[in-house]
């Protein structure tokens, strides 16, 4: 059936909201990631070059995929097993955990990012556990390593890996585990062909947020690690709220979008590589 | 059940517990120290105190920053509700090429870096003209929320069945009628579930307001972030403390109108 194109009233509803979102939020970004490429004679990557052709540039670099990725990773080996218990759970025992899940998350990250400060001191709770397992002879200070920022980072991130997780679990039908064990499939088996395929949309998408999110962070490294350890996000907010160095701010804001959108478009292409399971 | 499965059940539950005491260490220890008597943040308090609390209302810039918060984030919500509201509605229903493109538009600025989007909102409002530091956190402060409105109040206009409104408007009520009185209710869970993550969002952002705030104009995570760098003391756990219990609030009234597992399922 072929319908002549006409004009939809019901469309004019979406243009305040696009009209909005195009000049406040659209624009803006465009001139920023724009202006970096304009030089005094038109376009010019010497701005990208000459950030790149300083070594210690490329620490922060590192520094920042290096926490992001050990973020990520806590995150999905807690996140993976939780969104399947999750999935598992009923009734109270289910609310208990969603509400554990879901109140961290819509508490403020200021908040939780204090909390932590206090509890990787010397004589906090992280140091009392190590010692009294015997990991460590001795208290130590947490604070201020990257073994702690990653701690607090992956609590402060943790629900954006096990929602998505737990979301695509629940649409997974139950019968298929327990079909492919009547088949005579071992749980090991059945675990690598079965159950983490089925998994895997949520995967993608848990750890593409977390991954994205850890890239960018600014107040959990500001507070839990301090200046000596810089970020590609904490370089960024010093230099245009310290440095005021505006250009080499607009320069690092950039490499940042683009980190963000190749995360964005790898998951996108995984997710479709897998075969989306909607 | 075999040895391996029961031993992977098990490991599944205890990781799971462990979560589960990881995600609420921080909000316990915010709350067990707001409630100590010492101001060193030890743990376990030696006494119990009220003082903190009492500190609150002489904290230099703490109610000031909470009004200022409020204010934006009501401000960007009504805003974000009224023009998202309006594109979720025209994207469920009407048929054009490009519909999920305008949606993942609408969703996009969560998907960016915060820091980036204040960059770019600083330069632009600075571009403009435009110096009012409580109107240019409103106007960014709506960027920020349109996401979780858009979202989803599309996914749930999608599934509404809109030959209801049909139906009621054969049964004689007027076009408006209708909406209030079938649309409205319908989606009413879906408009507060949107409204308080919006909310909440713009309560908690701090990435895009820390480029606007002046001495004089800040917001509650700016106004924090600040006390929490120059002297920490458990005036800031009281705060926290405050605020947990207002969003464990809402959560609950989440449960009771629409259930957590479903917003878990958003």
């Amino acid at each position: 059936m072929t319908m002549k194109p006409r004009f939809d009233p019901v469309l004019l509803l979406a243009l305040p909201a696009a009209i909005y979102m195009v000049i406040v939020f659209a624009v803006p970004v465009i001139v920023l990631v724009a202006r970096g490429f304009m030089g005094a004679d038109g376009f010019t990557l010497s701005n990208y070059v000459s950030f790149l052709s300083e070594p210690f540039n490329w620490t922060v670099i590192f520094n920042t995929l290096r926490v992001a990725f050990w973020t990520t990773l806590v995150c999905l080996v807690l996140g993976y097993p939780t969104a399947v218990a999750l999935a598992r759970s009923k009734g109270g025992v289910q609310v208990a955990m969603l509400i554990a899940i879901i109140l961290p998350l819509s508490v403020g990250v200021v908040v939780k990012t204090f909390a932590w400060q206090i509890v990787l001191r010397r004589d906090g709770i992280v140091a009392a556990i190590l010692v009294a397992t015997g990991v460590w002879d001795e208290p130590k200070l947490l604070l201020f390593t990257e073994h702690g920022l990653v701690l607090g980072a992956a609590n402060v991130f943790l629900p954006f890996m096990i929602l998505p997780i737990y979301s695509v679990l629940k649409l997974a039908d139950p019968n298929l585990q327990d079909a492919a064990a009547t088949l005579g499939a071992p749980p090991v088996f059945r675990f690598f062909n079965v159950a983490l395929p089925l998994a895997m949309p949520g995967i993608v998408g848990g750890v593409s947020i977390v991954f994205s999110l850890a890239t960018s962070m600014y107040v959990i490294p500001s507070l839990l690690i301090g200046d000596r350890f810089q970020t590609l996000a904490t370089l960024t907010g010093r230099a245009f709220l310290l440095m005021r160095n505006e250009a080499l701010g607009a320069t690092t804001a950039t490499i940042l979008l683009f980190l963000a959108v190749a995360i964005v478009a790898c998951s996108a292409l995984l997710s479709r590589g897998k075969g989306d399971s909607r | 059940m075999t040895l391996t499965e029961r031993s992977a059940n098990v490991a599944v539950w205890i990781i799971a517990a462990a979560t589960v005491v990881f995600l609420l260490t921080p909000l316990v220890v915010a709350v067990v120290v707001s409630f100590g008597s010492s101001n060193l943040f030890t743990l376990p308090p030696p006494g119990w105190s009220m003082r903190w609390y009492q500190r609150l209302m002489n904290v230099r810039g703490l109610s000031s920053s909470l009004i200022v918060s409020v204010q934006i984030a009501a401000v960007a919500t009504l805003v974000a509700m009224l023009i998202g509201g309006m594109a979720a509605t025209a994207l469920a229903r009407g048929r054009f090429a490009g519909r999920e493109a305008i949606a993942a538009f609408l969703t996009s600025p969560l998907m960016l870096p915060g820091l980036v989007l204040g960059i770019a909102f600083l330069q632009a409002f600075r571009f403009a003209g435009l110096r009012d530091v409580w109107m240019s956190l409103a106007l960014a402060h709506v960027v920020i929320t349109i996401p979780y409105i858009a979202r989803t109040l599309y996914s749930a206009l999608t599934l509404f069945d809109f030959s209801l409104i049909d139906a009621a408007r054969t049964l004689g009520c007027s076009a408006p009628q209708a909406v209030t009185r079938v649309l409205i209710p319908n989606l009413a869970p879906a408009f507060l579930t949107s409204g308080i993550f919006a909310f909440l969002a713009s309560m908690d952002n701090y990435a895009v307001s820390i480029f606007f705030t002046n001495a004089w104009t800040k917001t509650l995570p700016i106004q924090m972030l600040n006390l929490v760098e120059e002297q920490p003391d458990p005036t800031i756990a009281a705060i926290s403390s405050l605020l947990i219990g207002l969003v464990l609030l809402l959560l609950l009234l989440c449960e009771r109108m629409v259930g957590l597992r479903k917003i878990a399922e958003m």
